[in-house]
């Protein structure tokens, strides 16, 4: 039993310098007496200052009741420090969900919290960095979900690191904390460039003349769902009574109407960054208009389709290029 | 930037019901200020509080800078007006106070509230300056309980939210940590005396005999009920005939007032005793002069004390808190038998011009009375013969006192009786002086301990007889003996006032009174009283050697260290696993045994997934009993009807599964 080291806040970052440690941590990982770390806060250094004051006072006026107090608090203290290291020691984390972000929006992490004691956790943190925590209470043989948010700045891949676990439940006077790493990366798009640029128009394809923008509209018939299709073109009604939806097929489909969004589609004066900015507002709007559409970067020809694969293709295309 | 956010000490904005809690807390910390900070103050701090809930309420804004500058200026001027100072120890908690207060009108941020909490836990503590009674500590300690509670709720984020389970939540710390609370409390070393002296205001609690004597002053502490002392023998107490507890000896009397005058230290013993000592120990409560009470006759100086030419005993210092002294009394003595000339002289004095139908009395009695006990015997039996009343209410009395009380009113209570027979006595030669103190207390049977109250107050008189030295009579006895024998309320006509605890007919009320005053005691000594003295002593006692200060410092740490290291044991023996369903625990070993074929369980398989993949890749001969498992297993967990005995069955049918035949 290890009762001075994690307890009294003293593992020195030296000793486990020689460990080689793995990159990423077990799925799940056990916050083990170990890894967790416990110190006063800067709340418990003022309580203490505080406890002082109060046993000078109870000295110079020979207060027994002062004493009294003065060393129920100090008990105060040093049962809380138990707590916020009991509150944190043992629980289980797994990594969860991640949201994918567009760039200057937040990206989501979320990790799962499992409480295998038969006392409640409460008020557990997480953070990254200096972040401000994200709190969840775990209730005993019980798993919380809790979420770490991070802004995304830009395009590509995002990795939160390594992610802080903390409490400092009950009273706040200790912080306990341990340190996890997962393979938590996250994509994230381009932002899109902001307003409403008009979509190019249609190119019809070689010897083809006759493309309408308005092909949607001609309704040819029903076919069944297949990965990949739009929400929208579901007919919900006649899909009622089946065990796999059907979605609408228009005359005006694929091939018909299909939108190139061309780089060079693109303002000249753009530089790269708003070209991606652009191609990824132009995917946005091609996809909620329903349209198949294909992406042409330098490098890269993704050929019209649409539905929800072939729009996350496009947009990892955009948050991964690189000229 | 990122220092900014430390986890706690955010400047996060406080919500309405976190003011409203604090604004709480703190009222009940500080209501018991009340009761002597003037009264401006307590308006004052009532207003504010009052605000700042209504500001909270409302969602109004707060007071500006300035203003708040403004105010504590105002608040300090005030404290000076009405202390004049502001640093003495009553001035400096009335500035806390408003200064709290103040600090409620500028509360924005948790920061702003976790300062005003540990102010809540120092303003504890600044009660304890004016009571530790027990029902006080315990309305403050329940103080306590309440603000710890506030502060697990201001762990903002998530954590319990209902104000129960926060108190309840509280009272487990706490309870946790009396442990600690009592190891530092028995074992911290106590320093005796004051580190620092600050000035006190006079006249600040209860004060017991003064070094005066006029009518009337006696009678108001004999209408307290207040403990004066309480008393152990270290054998039978002695009848209560003799039980006069020695306090000032009043000499000089200018007409209306007796004076103790100069007190002497004098080294030559004129005493006589015969008998042995009685020992006893006395607790004093502190009545901020410097008597000691013992027995007539002190036989012994008390620790810190010094004894007088008239036998009384003097504390070095103002006796400031409760102060214990263990006694020796001779009870059958005679003193003074060589006193000198200058003595008897002074002995005699009298002043010119007042109560001339006393001296004329005095007169007759010197020229026909043919010894001094003669004299003292014909005073006596006029107190007992004629009608001399004891009252607590008195007639109040003009120029002539003496002669108006004997002649006139003669209702009264022993300090118009000492003072009229040793005016009589004086007159009539024979040398005579007041003594001042206690008479009587009354056995606690609950505690077995002596209690005397401020009621028991008394004073009685010395003559000087050439052949005895200085005699105790007691002119009270002689018109009430009751009052000697069974005390005030026997002596007392009923109507009159008396203390209220005193009129105690209800033999259940007066033994309900005993266990309190013997509880009481109890706490005195051990708690308020556990000083160096008793502390080293106690630890004498337990460890059967002698201890200093160095040694109980050497405890303190062990003990801490142990309580300490059990508390964490205790709390790590709780981290460990309660033991699971046998069922998951056997579905666990079940995975691992396949695990250790090569199979482990995917995060996120069901038992149906995982049993068929197992099956595919294990040998066709081991199919059967996987398969068996898992559905067993399924059927146990999933379906609304459960077989009889899952766990052994499910038990048997993995030990079915022979990996390791191969």
């Amino acid at each position: 039993m290890k009762l001075a080291g994690p307890v009294l806040g003293m593992r020195f970052p030296l000793a486990r310098g020689r460990r080689t440690r793995p990159a990423v941590d077990n799925n799940p990982v056990v916050l083990s007496q170990r890894k967790v770390y416990i110190l006063p806060s800067r709340l418990g250094a003022f309580f203490c200052v505080t406890l002082m004051l109060m046993l000078l006072g109870s000295i110079n006026y020979s207060l027994s009741l002062g004493y009294l107090l003065t060393f129920l608090l100090a008990g105060l203290g040093v049962t809380t420090m138990l707590h916020a290291w009991r509150n944190l020691t043992g629980i289980e984390v797994r990594p969860g969900r991640r949201d994918r972000a567009f760039a200057g929006g937040r990206a989501r992490f979320s990790l799962f919290l499992r409480n295998p004691s038969d006392f409640p956790r409460h008020a557990v943190g997480l953070r990254r960095g200096h972040g401000t925590f994200q709190y969840a209470n775990v209730a005993p043989n019980d798993e919380s979900e809790a979420h770490v948010e991070l802004p995304a700045e830009r395009r590509g891949w995002l990795d939160p690191g390594r992610i802080e676990v903390s409490t400092s439940f009950p009273v706040g006077l200790f912080r306990a904390w341990a340190f996890v790493r997962f393979d938590l990366r996250v994509l994230v798009y381009p932002r899109p460039e902001p307003g409403q640029p008009p979509l190019p128009s249609a190119a019809p394809r070689e010897g083809d003349g006759t493309a309408s923008a308005s092909g949607d509209d001609d309704f040819a018939g029903l076919r069944d769902y297949r990965r990949g299709d739009s929400m929208k073109r579901i007919a919900w009604k006649s899909s009622a009574h089946r065990e796999i939806p059907v979605v609408k097929e228009f005359s005006g489909g694929r091939g018909a109407a299909e939108i190139w969004l061309d780089w060079v589609a693109c303002p000249p004066d753009f530089d790269v960054e708003r070209r991606i900015s652009r191609l990824t507002n132009w995917v946005l709007a091609a996809d909620a208009s329903g349209r198949p559409y294909g992406l042409r970067i330098p490098g890269r020809e993704i050929a019209p389709d649409f539905g929800r694969g072939h729009l996350e293709q496009c947009l990892t295309a955009l948050a991964l290029y690189a000229p | 930037m990122s220092r900014i956010s430390k986890p706690v000490l955010e400047a996060e904005a406080l919500t309405t019901s976190r003011v409203l809690g604090l604004v709480g807390c703190l009222a009940a910390v500080l209501a018991p200020h009340a009761m002597h900070v003037p009264l401006w103050i307590t308006l004052i701090v009532a207003c504010a509080m009052l605000l700042r809930a209504g500001f909270a309420w409302r969602g109004y804004g707060l007071p500006a800078t300035w203003i708040l500058a403004a105010l504590a200026v105002a608040a300090a001027a005030g404290t000076w007006l009405s202390y004049g100072m502001l640093f003495g120890r009553d001035a400096a908690v009335a500035l806390l106070i408003l200064m709290l207060c103040l600090k409620l009108m500028e509360l924005r941020s948790t920061r702003d509230a976790y300062v005003v909490v540990f102010l809540g836990y120092f303003g504890v503590i600044t009660n304890f300056l004016y009571s530790q009674t027990v029902p006080m500590g315990l309305y403050l300690f329940a103080c306590v309980w309440l603000i710890t509670a506030y502060l697990i709720g201001m762990q903002r984020q998530a954590g319990p939210r209902s104000v129960v389970a926060l108190l309840r939540h509280s009272a487990v710390l706490l309870g946790q940590s009396i442990p600690v609370m009592a190891v530092l409390f028995i074992l911290f070393p106590r320093i005796p005396g004051p580190l620092w002296a600050l000035p006190q205001r006079s006249g600040s609690g209860v004060s017991g005999l003064s070094d005066t004597m006029a009518p009337g002053t006696l009678a108001s502490l004999s209408l307290s009920d207040a403990v004066a002392f309480r008393v152990e023998f270290d054998s039978e107490p002695p009848p209560p005939s003799l039980l006069y507890w020695r306090g000032p000896v009043m000499w000089d009397f200018d007409g209306r007032t007796w004076r103790t005058g100069e007190a002497e230290v004098d080294f030559r013993r004129d005493v006589i005793t015969s008998g042995n000592p009685i020992g006893y120990t006395v607790t004093l409560e502190p009545h901020h002069t410097r008597w000691l009470f013992g027995l007539d006759l002190p036989a012994q100086v008390p620790r810190n004390g010094i004894v007088t030419t008239d036998f009384e005993l003097i504390s070095l210092r103002p006796i400031r808190e409760r102060t214990r002294y263990h006694m020796r009394s001779q009870l059958d003595y005679q003193i003074g038998r060589n006193a000198s000339p200058a003595t008897l002289s002074r002995g005699l004095a009298l002043p010119d011009g007042f109560d001339p139908r006393a001296r004329a009395l005095a007169r007759s009695w010197r020229e026909t009375a043919g010894t001094p006990r003669e004299i003292v015997q014909r005073a006596l039996n006029m107190f007992r013969q004629q009608p001399f009343f004891y009252t607590l209410v008195p007639p109040e009395l003009g120029m002539n006192s003496v002669d108006q009380f004997l002649f006139e009113t003669r209702r009264g209570f022993c300090e118009h009786f000492a003072s009229s027979f040793v005016f009589l006595m004086r007159a009539a030669g024979v040398p005579a002086r007041v003594v001042t103190g206690y008479q009587g207390g009354v056995m606690n049977p609950v505690g077995n301990y002596m209690i005397v109250r401020q009621s028991d107050a008394h004073a009685w008189a010395e003559v000087w007889l050439p052949d005895a030295g200085w005699v105790r009579v007691d002119p009270t006895a002689a018109v009430s003996p009751q009052r000697i024998e069974a005390g005030m309320d026997a002596a007392v006509p009923a109507g009159d006032p008396l203390p209220l605890l005193a009129r105690t007919d209800n033999e259940w009320i007066r033994q309900m009174r005993f266990a309190v005053d013997s509880f009481t005691y109890g706490w005195n000594q051990w708690v308020l009283g556990y000083t160096q003295e008793r502390q080293l002593a106690m630890m004498a006692r337990l460890t059967g050697r002698r201890v200093n200060t160095q040694s109980i410092v050497l405890m303190l740490a062990i003990g801490t260290v142990v309580t300490v290291s059990v508390l964490t044991y205790l709390t790590m023996r709780r981290q460990r696993r309660r033991p699971r369903d046998p069922v998951v625990a056997l579905w666990d070993a079940f995975s691992r045994k396949l695990a250790r074929r090569g199979l482990p369980r995917r995060p996120g398989e069901g038992p149906r997934d995982y049993v068929a993949r197992a099956s595919r890749e294990l040998p066709p001969e081991l199919r059967e009993q996987v398969e068996a498992v898992g559905t067993l297993y399924v059927r146990i967990r999933y379906e609304a009807d459960p077989p009889a005995r899952a766990a052994a069955s499910l038990r048997e049918a993995i030990r079915a599964v022979r990996l390791d035949t191969r």
